[in-house]
């Protein structure tokens, strides 16, 4: 079964287990397009455990090879779809800890976020990587952010949800939000 | 859907007048600002404009008389109202302003980014398409969604076309840097590796045209040229398709200056055809900043009722295409095509 054909990779589930490939982009040139499967595959094996370890849910992997990552399937429903305020204030609470263990998720999407079991799992750790300083962090939260408005009419809620939960476990959450502010103004001329 | 309606674009180096209906681009006469030496100069563009306005008025309106459309016959002016430089917008909004009171019609205020957007949908089979708007200033990917027309993706610092022109002027290569760029690119025999910065939806460009500023330390131009343009356009089609992969869409749309670059259009070709998506490029004169666009979105507004008085016209340079409502589309434009 294909999952989704996504921007990225084919994951498809084979008995339960979640394969995703980094499959080739023939528009890139071929030793670009192998650089960034083969950094994004290890990299994202890599922060799915460290995710784990700091305790936000996350797939277990089974199995890493090449440009191919064989992990635990979330059997869950996309948060795209479900959105509301205390999922979102949920989603503040697990970005936060992502953050304090020095994780920069780097694609935070509401499709990346799945509810299962109860609890919100953050899948998709290509475009992850580790660093502590508040501008990344506040990149991490304006994609998010962005996402809240391009996707969903009640933004205003659940970006004040989020911050609710985000400030809830993350000392350095106020110059984190500050930032995600400054960087929506910043000198764009979109 | 009726009306004729003058537009004049002037948001950077294009002063550009127009005349259209539903149809057709009735008349179109445009004078560019050229520096001397370096980029656009905010103050000198603003001035070229402010000489050029009657010409490029006068011009259209003569040339639309030939073909039997008078003044008298037009229905509203709009104009750039942004985002763009502010200078250049103030003088281009004084001239329509002018036209709008002495003809006595409405005024219209179009916002740049969409203007290339709605040129597109009228001037290539696109419907509801993700639009790739690439230009000097701008770097977004935009797409319809629920009333708005939603930025997906866009550039944290500077336009594509901007980092090659300040890394053409590093190279010595003269403004504006895109065409020659694409040139050199044409021999290389190496890729070098260069900064990859996508975060998330977002791009940016500033630190690798500096990295590809200092790669000609110890590389041919050829070679930085085409690892640049590789990096750079490998950038804005990863981010393209994510908002395809996103929004569900299967059409693509190129706009700006910079989709001139037949490497882009190879580029997207090949990730559209890879993912069953139609891709599109209107006519070259559609793509860069044209007073036809501002005309089409500005009768497109008219239509809609979409107006603005002389007294609430004020430009504003940092206008968003996000802050726009999609008055000419219907409500249930895009019912039935999401997943």
């Amino acid at each position: 079964m294909n999952l989704t054909n996504g921007a990225e990779a084919v994951v498809r589930v084979e008995d339960g287990v979640l394969i995703k490939e980094r499959v080739p982009k023939n528009y890139r040139l071929k030793e670009l397009d192998e650089r960034i499967r083969k950094e994004r595959t290890k990299a994202e094996a890599r922060l799915i455990s460290e995710a784990r370890r700091a305790g936000v849910p996350t797939p277990i992997i089974y199995d890493i090879e090449n440009s191919t990552i064989k992990m635990q399937y979330i059997d869950g429903i996309a948060l795209k779809h479900v959105i509301d305020e205390k999922l979102s204030e949920q989603v503040g609470i697990l970005v936060a800890e992502l953050h304090a263990a020095g994780i920069i998720h780097g694609d935070l999407t509401t499709s990346n976020l799945i509810l299962f079991n109860d609890k919100i799992y953050v899948i998709d750790f290509g475009l992850s990587f580790f660093e502590s300083s508040i501008e990344a962090r506040g990149v991490d939260v304006h994609v998010l952010f962005r996402t809240f408005e391009s996707t969903h009419r009640n933004h205003e809620k659940l970006i004040e949800a989020f911050c609710r939960g985000y400030r809830k476990e993350f000392e350095q959450a106020d110059e984190v939000l500050e930032r995600v502010k400054e960087i929506e103004k910043r000198g764009r001329y979109a | 859907m009726k009306g004729t309606v003058l537009g004049i674009e002037g948001t950077a180096w294009n002063l550009s007048a127009a005349i259209v209906n539903e149809k057709y681009v009735i008349a179109e006469v445009s004078d560019m600002y050229k520096p001397p030496t370096g980029g656009i100069h905010p103050r000198e563009a603003a001035q070229h404009h402010a000489k050029y306005a009657s010409y490029v008025v006068k011009g259209v309106l003569e040339e639309a008389k030939k073909k039997g459309v008078d003044a008298s016959d037009i229905d509203a002016i709009s104009f750039s109202q942004g985002p763009g430089l502010g200078a250049c917008l103030r003088t281009v909004a004084t001239a329509a302003r002018m036209l709008a009171i002495s003809l006595d019609v409405p005024l219209v205020g179009v916002n740049h980014c969409l203007a290339h957007v709605e040129v597109g949908r009228w001037k290539t089979p696109a419907s509801d398409p993700v639009t790739l708007y690439v230009s000097g200033a701008n770097s977004q990917v935009l797409a319809y969604r629920m009333g708005r027309y939603r930025v997906f993706g866009e550039t944290l610092d500077i336009g594509l076309g901007n980092a090659f022109d300040k890394f053409a002027r590093s190279a010595g290569l003269g403004h504006p840097g895109g065409p020659q760029i694409e040139q050199f690119s044409k021999d290389a025999s190496n890729y070098i590796p260069l900064p990859y910065v996508v975060k998330g939806m977002d791009l940016s460009f500033s630190g690798l045209s500096t990295a590809a500023t200092a790669a000609l330390k110890d590389n041919s131009m050829e070679d930085v040229c085409y690892s640049f343009q590789e990096t750079a356009f490998a950038m804005v089609v990863e981010v393209t398709e994510r908002a395809l992969a996103h929004t569900g869409k299967n059409e693509v749309l190129l706009a700006g200056g910079v989709g001139a670059n037949m490497r882009l259009r190879e580029m997207l070709d090949i990730m559209c055809t890879e993912r069953g998506a139609n891709f599109y490029v209107p006519e070259k004169r559609f793509m860069g900043d044209n007073g036809a666009m501002i005309a089409y979105l500005g009768l497109l507004m008219y239509n809609s009722g979409n107006v603005i008085d002389v007294e609430n016209s004020h430009v504003n340079p940092n206008f968003r295409p996000d802050d726009v409502d999609v008055t000419w589309l219907p409500r249930d434009f895009e019912e039935g095509r999401l997943s």
